[in-house]
């Protein structure tokens, strides 16, 4: 397999990654983005390669590559489409209700006077989150109006016009962890619980990661979840909710694992590696039931899979 | 690294020597072990650093 792996800067991940597919005997071309130039008019040096692996830790430079690529009849993992939803909490949420899959309910208003009375309808404590943003970086728990006024001031006042849109959150009252699940092609491949003091369970703000085994309960879920937003290689974060059970709280479409190796006991990189591989054999490439059925609608895919199965039938 | 630790890499902020598990590539993210600054190879032959970009907005999983 000759695959394009593409970063904005190499992490822990971006290296194990780089090892497990060149130990495989895979062809890797490593492409930083920031010395990127795009035409495209012109696709053949892309068109060279049986996948391409997005690995910015950059979102901008995601969805720009995945985007023009694509246009060019590219396979990127993961695809625009669902990078555009992972990334966004609002669409994310937007997804997971259409597919009927269980969530924290939310409450959006554009600016701060529908912000906060978004926030007061939802009822306090209740959580406010930027629709775009990772890490568990600006999230803020309010715990009555004052609180509300404040955050929405502020984010009206310094932030950009983004930041005017109030999504709100139900705060769950969860047992001080939260739990994900590695979602490799459709199969729940690992999981780890996230605990902490904190209301955050981030590890980036400190939370301790530990093994987790996979119920089918949470591999159901999760994988739902990975299908409703159209993503191949994913993180489910799911919440512990007291009296309505597991929620799904977000879909990480570029996940950070260098934790999750160890207190999990799989080599998830590893299996990235293998499933990445079976995306490039022609049948698997029309056939894989773990593919999410939004794949098939990218009309590039449908380009690929028309000549594919031509291949298969010969 | 089998290097000599005289000619090992120093962190631009600290001076501390810089090592790697395995080849360094160009773009990888490394932390100092003296001052734990974030430093990204800029070259690999010969191996500089400079301190890596801060997180931005956008960034993330």
């Amino acid at each position: 397999m000759r695959l394009a792996l593409l970063h904005t800067r190499l992490r822990t991940e971006e290296t194990l990654l780089l090892d497990a597919l060149t130990s495989r005997g895979h062809n890797v071309e490593v492409i930083d983005l920031r010395a990127e130039v795009f035409d495209p008019a012109s696709p053949e040096r892309w068109l060279g390669f049986d996948l391409v692996l997005d690995r910015c830790v950059s979102l901008t430079a995601s969805l720009t590559a995945t985007r023009i690529l694509e246009s060019m009849g590219v396979r990127c993992v993961n695809r625009a489409d669902a990078i555009e939803v992972c990334s966004d909490k609002m669409r994310t949420t937007l997804a997971l209700i259409r597919d009927g899959i269980p969530t924290p309910a939310v409450r959006i208003g554009i600016g701060a006077q529908a912000g906060l009375a978004a926030v007061e309808s939802l009822g306090y404590p209740a959580v406010l989150k930027p629709t775009i943003g990772s890490w568990g970086r600006l999230l803020a728990r309010v715990n009555d109006r004052d609180a509300a006024e404040a955050i929405v001031e502020h984010r009206e006042t310094l932030g950009s016009t983004t930041q005017h849109v109030i999504y709100a959150q139900e705060h769950i009252n969860k047992p001080g962890r939260d739990l994900r699940v590695f979602i490799v092609g459709g199969e729940a491949i690992a999981a780890i619980e996230r605990a902490s003091d904190h209301w955050v369970t981030n590890t980036a703000r400190g939370a301790r990661a530990s093994g987790l085994i996979i119920t089918d309960e949470t591999s159901r879920l999760s994988r739902a979840a990975v299908h409703a937003v159209g993503a191949d290689i994913a993180a489910v974060d799911l919440l512990e909710c007291p009296t309505r059970g597991l929620l799904v709280n977000e879909v990480n479409h570029s996940m950070e694992f260098r934790n999750s190796i160890s207190t999990s006991g799989v080599d998830i990189p590893a299996r990235i590696a293998d499933h990445l591989a079976s995306l490039t054999l022609p049948v698997a490439r029309v056939s894989n039931p773990c593919m999410p059925v939004a794949r098939v609608c990218n009309p590039c895919d449908l380009r690929q899979s028309e000549s594919e199965l031509a291949e298969a039938r010969r | 690294m089998s290097t000599a630790t005289a000619t090992l890499p120093r962190c631009p902020e600290c001076d501390a020597h810089i090592t790697f598990n395995r080849a360094p590539l160009r773009g990888q993210v490394t932390n100092c072990p003296g001052c734990a600054v974030e430093l990204e190879v800029t070259d690999t032959e010969p191996l500089t650093f400079a301190l890596a970009p801060k997180v931005e907005e956008d960034w993330g999983e």
